[in-house]
């Protein structure tokens, strides 16, 4: 049945999603607070990364490729 | 294969960022550190190609996302235990006041798909613009800002704190967020 509706026409269930994806698109936004807060956490869980430093074998991979460790560090 | 100091710096500068970033991608230590060591590999062998005076971090954070890509998603799956990675993988946490809090963050993370999540870190850890993460992953800056607000609200779900009033018990921290954070 609703093969047959005319051009340019909207059925029921268009007319649904059309709704639907108006009004999500508002309340998915967010409070300052909340975002402050989910900020705060990510870079807490990055920073203890961060603060590991280089680990060794970076550092001496680079140095072995570039020709600079020579063999000093076998 | 020579290379100019300040190159050689600014790669060991990136290093970091570029293990948060991977250990944010794949969930586990062990395989973020290898993935930044292929990342490296790939990068100095073709260090010819950077253009220098551009961003060198924005350039080795495209070389390993796209390598994660290519490489490690598959992987991944197949391995991944679906809960509580970042807390098994991570064992130094921090012993502070909000550690509950930071435990379900890093699950709730977990849970974002990948393009979610690595849009979020890139911009909101990373500190790369929208501009920058869009040119990362290779999509439109709509998309990145499309991905990191759903990342948000998703992860606000998650932990329940879409509403105002359920801060966790340090009033303090609230107030300094509250009046600083702008």
């Amino acid at each position: 049945m609703s093969e047959r509706k005319p051009p340019g026409a909207e059925t029921p269930m268009e007319a649904t999603a059309r709704h639907t994806k108006k009004s999500q698109a508002k309340p998915a936004k967010l409070g300052r607070e909340v975002q402050a807060r989910l900020g705060q956490q990510l870079r807490a869980m990055y920073d203890e990364v961060l603060n590991q430093g280089v680990p060794d074998r970076f550092a001496e991979l680079i140095d072995r490729l570039e020709g600079n460790g020579n063999k000093d560090k076998h | 294969m020579p290379m100019d100091e300040s190159v050689r710096k600014a790669v060991l500068s990136t290093v970091p960022s570029l293990r948060a970033f991977a250990i944010s991608l794949c969930g586990n230590v062990d395989r973020a550190d290898d993935l930044v060591q292929e990342t490296l590999l790939r990068a100095l062998a073709n260090i010819d190609s950077f253009q220098p005076g551009t961003n060198m971090s924005a350039w080795l954070f495209t070389i390993l996302r796209n390598h994660f890509r290519s490489e490690y998603r598959k992987r991944r799956r197949e391995v991944e235990d679906g809960e509580g990675r970042y807390a098994e993988t991570l064992k130094s946490q921090p012993e502070q006041h909000g550690q509950v809090e930071f435990r379900e963050f890093r699950e709730a993370l977990d849970q974002l798909p990948t393009d979610q999540r690595e849009a979020l870190i890139l911009v909101g850890a990373s500190g790369f613009s929208y501009e920058e993460a869009a040119n990362i992953c290779g999509c439109a800056v709509g998309t990145i800002k499309s991905r990191v607000n759903r990342a948000r609200t998703r992860l606000a779900e998650l932990m329940s704190i879409d509403g105002t009033n359920d801060f966790g018990p340090d009033e303090q921290t609230r107030a300094v967020l509250a009046s600083g954070g702008e």
